[in-house]
């Protein structure tokens, strides 16, 4: 190829600006070793662009001296590193503050439910605790019927239903050597507003009747198991509906249960 | 001239002397070209001091099979230059980025740089043709491909490369 055409053509300036592709520049590499008049073409127009580039600038050069310290370092990267890790920091700390004030609002409402929690199990604890006692007392009631029933002191005399209310039963348990009378009257209706059931002894020669008292509580008594005091030599033993207060007297109209002490 | 391929080499090995002598050599043009986008000349004079630091640390990057180290330098530069008005500091300080070509600038009252050779410089800019004008400025300030050259200007891809040839001829007999 003649090589003023080739100079010719153009593509040195377009190889100084920069533009041509890989093999072309690797072409025009090898001109220049070959053609020194290649080179000297590409030097003069790197020359005429570096002065006129170089008119461009109103302001003069720093010298060197002020660039020469900063080759040693790497100031330069130093300062692009340094600007993402403040901006990361920065984020994270925003980011670790919103967790920590989401995490502090969460552990409170957490706080506030287990406080709740522990009320709600305070009080069924209490509840508990209440009917453990009920238990107990149940319990304690059902040995103490227990240990009447299986003791050998104890004597057992049913009463049975009378003319009054022939459907009634009821049991006594006597226990002559502490002269304690259990009356067991689960078999008794309900009694009317303003009476009684009156608890009598009786001597049947002649017929003496002596009262032991009045059940007064026998609505709220769930075991219908009452106690009573008996000193008496009693035969026989009978209840009677009276009114409120008791009888100096059995009202025998109203002679619910009666039953006699087996010969001892 | 073959001097410069040398001190390229001692640059590539470090040797702060040769570098020194490259700075010498280029720095203005770099700074003018970089003024020639930034349009400030402290920002200017920034930017090219770090497009020389970035060269040092970068100088086994530089592949002389590859290109000229003006070529090279001169396109780290527009780079620099053109990451710099995309700085939010940049956009931040309000700058006025007219399209001014190198021409205006030189013209500028505000250029104060009265050496002889820059009032040579700017006769013989103010009686170059205005095609010789747009092929420079893209080709070596802007860093147009001389495809994107040809479809600015509207012209076919040829003529970039033959006009551009004449312009810097015309360049040559004046400037040097």
């Amino acid at each position: 190829m003649d090589i003023n055409t080739y100079i010719n053509s153009g593509i040195l300036e377009l190889y100084v600006a920069g533009v041509l592709s890989d093999s072309e520049n690797r072409e025009v590499y090898k001109m220049m070793k070959q053609h020194p008049e290649v080179l000297n073409e590409v030097l003069s127009i790197e020359a005429a662009l570096v002065k006129l580039t170089a008119h461009v600038s109103p302001k003069d050069t720093k010298a060197f001296t002020t660039l020469a310290p900063k080759l040693s370092q790497n100031d330069s990267k130093v300062v692009t590193l340094t600007k993402p890790k403040t901006n990361w920091l920065s984020y994270t700390g925003w980011a670790a503050s919103v967790l920590l004030a989401g995490g502090l609002i969460w552990s409170m409402n957490q706080n506030k439910a287990l406080e709740n929690e522990i009320t709600t199990v305070n009080t069924s604890k209490d509840f508990l605790e209440i009917q453990i006692e009920d238990t107990k007392n149940t319990l304690n009631e059902t040995k103490q019927l227990v240990d009447i029933l299986r003791s050998n002191s104890v004597k057992k005399i049913p009463l049975t239903g009378q003319t009054a209310y022939p459907e009634a039963y009821a049991n006594v348990y006597w226990d002559k050597s502490d002269d304690k009378l259990y009356l067991d009257l689960q078999g008794l209706p309900e009694p009317p507003k303003g009476k009684v059931y009156q608890v009598w002894s009786l001597t049947l020669n002649p017929l003496t009747p002596t009262s032991l008292g009045t059940v007064d509580d026998f609505v709220s008594n769930n075991s219908k198991f009452f106690t009573f005091t008996n000193a008496n030599e009693s035969e026989a033993f009978g209840i009677t509906l009276e009114p409120a207060g008791g009888s100096a007297s059995p009202t025998l109209e109203q002679l619910y249960t009666l039953g006699t002490v087996a010969s001892l | 001239m073959q001097d410069i391929d040398l001190l390229v080499s001692q640059f590539q090995d470090k040797n702060e002397r040769a570098f020194e002598k490259l700075y010498n050599m280029y720095s203005k043009s770099m700074q003018g070209v970089i003024f020639n986008i930034v349009k400030d000349n402290d920002i200017a004079e920034e930017v090219m001091q770090d497009v020389f630091i970035k060269a040092w640390h970068k100088a086994d990057s530089y592949n002389a099979g590859k290109g000229r180290f003006f070529t090279w330098i001169l396109n780290i530069s527009r780079n620099a230059a053109i990451d710099k008005t995309r700085s939010k500091g940049f956009k931040n300080s309000g700058k006025n980025l007219n399209s001014d070509f190198f021409v205006d600038i030189l013209q500028s009252p505000d250029n104060l740089d009265n050496s002889t050779d820059t009032i040579g410089i700017k006769k013989f800019v103010t009686k170059l043709g205005k095609a010789c004008k747009e092929v420079i400025e893209l080709l070596y300030f802007k860093g147009f491909t001389q495809k994107e050259a040809s479809e600015e200007l509207d012209i076919p891809l040829g003529t970039i490369k033959t006009r551009n040839r004449n312009c810097i001829q015309e360049l040559r007999n004046d400037l040097l």
